[in-house]
């Protein structure tokens, strides 16, 4: 019987050449990453092992993105905690304000991820990095700790769920969409423990921005890991961006998959998903009135560079509506920049909207855009749980950045068509 | 292994770590400080309501979202002594064995016992009792390896070995 793309990956890291869903393994790891709220919190963990260096200085990646720049004291405190550890290990990747970006941006930018590795992180969207055909897994404090001090972990070996995707897709439909219609066909625990593997000739339709976008929300559904194929596009990403030597792993012709899953690009609407769960979703046409307190367009899932283009299309020589707050984070300085140099942030601004340095901030209700009881947000990023922006009796509504820009300048959620009226 | 006693508190399905430990208190790192927000945002009476040894029953999915390690840290400093679920997300489930948070998943369990209602867990045999009802339900026991892990004390005390 043959392996999934995944599960090859993760017997090469195991040493074995060949390895079935359900076996525990215990894999060498190419790259541990943690961010200011799950380094911080490895630090007992590895005081605990007796561990005093990390197992290799160029492959522990450490982002300070969740509470940065510091939002108060305790949040200074928990930094300085990262910040102490990378100094001291002398990480070769650090990244702090004014150099970094909102991790699972950051990480295929910098060239610091790659196809055929095998990469924990203490956060759960670490499963981002699948977009570039790596096996890529959140994890986490102590398996973080683990992680650094031995360069190992353990793993299940996940059965997989194959997406065939077809066609290609429409007007203002982006990865955003492609992943929250899957998410709301399975359900929130729909790939639970299970590998998401995209294939078919509709992957080659998605940009790298789509796919990482995709990959990003693979835990949205329960999954252990979003992974898509190599191809042309993803070298001509490595080219640009990544400098190490990788491996291109493809499934077997007669692997194995749980569930095979059509999907049809062409047929995909611009979606957004209701409170309180990312599986609520519901096409822009059957929205209905729901008027925005604020509109929030940034994260690991949609603050890219085609995302801000896709945002800045919209909202060039527009204002965003007068009780609709909106706020714009490119998810890196290179973004930042490039919205520079491309003339976004001047549209951003003259639109009315808030534009800041790289954070996660709002995204989980931690600073910059925490909303208030009974307020209600239209956000690009990946959760809407209770509570998750602000208030428990605040709303968050999940969405792409073109719906998000056309809804920040209706003050209500609409098709951007409407906004545009057919024209781009 | 010791086994757990207490009352039950129910929860429903796709419990995720925003509802167990909201974000905003993600910058503290003390267990009992984290304690004291336990599931504030599902009911906020919660963290003084629960006795040390009382028991969490929940649906399927328990532990979905973030992989912060504050939601099980907070449940165990708490003096939660076990949590019965139908499934957990997968993170979750890493992390309670990891931090030695004793997790159970049994679905006639987590669907057949009530808010209140006294029960026990034996983790030796994994046999679930609920006092009040009378009723009893074995749930399944932890594969080998995750058995050995537990009984080294834990993946730290696990990996501590490799590090020599
Ligand atoms: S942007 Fe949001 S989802 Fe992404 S890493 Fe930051 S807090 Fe997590």
């Amino acid at each position: 019987m043959g392996m999934t793309m995944t599960q090859k990956i993760l017997a090469a890291h195991a040493g074995l050449d060949r390895v079935k869903a359900g076996q525990l393994i215990e894999a060498k790891l190419d790259v541990v990453m943690g961010n200011d709220i799950t380094v911080a919190l490895a630090q007992p963990v590895l005081a605990k092992m007796g561990a005093t260096r990390v197992f290799d200085k160029e492959k522990v990646v450490v982002v300070l993105d969740h509470f940065t720049p510091n939002k108060d004291i305790t949040s200074a405190m928990q930094s300085k905690t990262c910040r102490d550890f990378a100094r001291g290990q002398g990480l070769t990747h650090f990244y702090d304000v004014g150099r970094m970006g909102i991790e699972h941006a950051l990480l295929p930018e910098q060239g610091i991820v790659a196809p055929g590795e095998a990469i924990i992180g203490g956060d759960s969207h670490t499963c981002t990095y699948g977009a570039l055909g790596a096996f890529s897994t959140g994890v986490g404090s102590t398996d973080l700790a683990v992680g650094m001090a031995t360069g190992e972990n353990w793993f299940k070996v996940p059965e997989a769920i194959r997406f065939d995707l077809t066609g290609k897709p429409g007007k203002w439909v982006c990865g955003k969409d492609v992943m929250l219609t899957i998410i709301g066909k399975i359900g929130v625990d729909g790939a639970l423990y299970k590998s998401m593997e995209f294939a078919g000739p509709g992957v080659a339709e998605l940009s790298m921005d789509d796919r990482f976008t995709i990959c990003n929300m693979a835990i949205e559904a329960g999954a252990k890991n979003g992974i898509f194929p190599v191809d042309e596009r993803t070298r001509a990403y490595l080219d640009e961006h990544c400098k190490k030597p990788y491996t291109v792993y493809e499934p077997d012709e007669d692997a194995q998959y749980e569930q095979v899953i059509q999907i049809d690009l062409s047929a995909i609407r611009p979606m957004v998903a209701f409170p309180h769960l990312p599986s609520n979703v519901r096409p822009i046409d059957q929205v209905g009135d729901v008027p925005l307190d604020q509109v929030y367009i940034g994260s690991c899932t949609n603050g890219r560079l085609e995302d801000m283009a896709m945002a800045a299309s919209i909202l060039k020589g527009r204002k965003v509506a007068p009780f609709t707050r909106t706020i714009v984070i490119p998810a890196t300085q290179e973004i930042y920049l490039q919205c520079e140099e491309r003339g976004y942030l001047r549209t951003f601004i003259e639109a009315g909207c808030a534009v800041s340095t790289p954070t996660c901030g709002a995204c989980l209700g931690g600073h910059m855009g925490i909303l208030a009881e009974g307020e209600k947000c239209l956000s690009t990023t990946n959760r809407n749980f209770v509570g998750r922006m602000g208030h428990v009796k605040s709303e968050v509504y999940l969405t792409s950045p073109a719906v998000a820009a056309a809804s920040a300048v209706a003050g209500r959620i609409v098709d951007p068509d409407v906004i545009m009226g057919g024209n781009d | 292994m010791q086994a757990a006693k207490g009352t039950a508190f129910k929860f429903g399905d796709d419990v995720n770590t925003d509802v167990i430990l909201p974000g905003k208190y993600l910058n503290l790192q003390d267990p009992q400080q984290l304690a004291q927000h336990c599931m504030e945002s599902e009911d906020p009476e919660f963290v003084h309501k629960a006795k040390p040894g009382d028991i969490m029953v929940a649906g399927k999915n328990f532990g979905c979202g973030s992989s912060r390690e504050h939601a099980p840290i907070s449940i165990k400093a708490l003096g939660i002594s076990c949590v019965i679920a139908s499934t957990f997300a997968r993170i979750f489930f890493r992390s309670a064995i990891n931090i030695g948070l004793p997790i159970v998943e049994c679905d006639e369990a987590a669907k057949s016992i009530r808010q209140g209602d006294e029960v026990s867990v034996d983790f030796d045999t994994g046999l679930i009792t609920d006092h009040t009802t009378g009723q009893q339900w074995q749930a399944d026991p932890f594969p080998p390896f995750l058995q050995k892990l537990i009984a080294a004390g834990g993946l730290v005390e696990y990996s501590k070995a490799k590090l020599k």
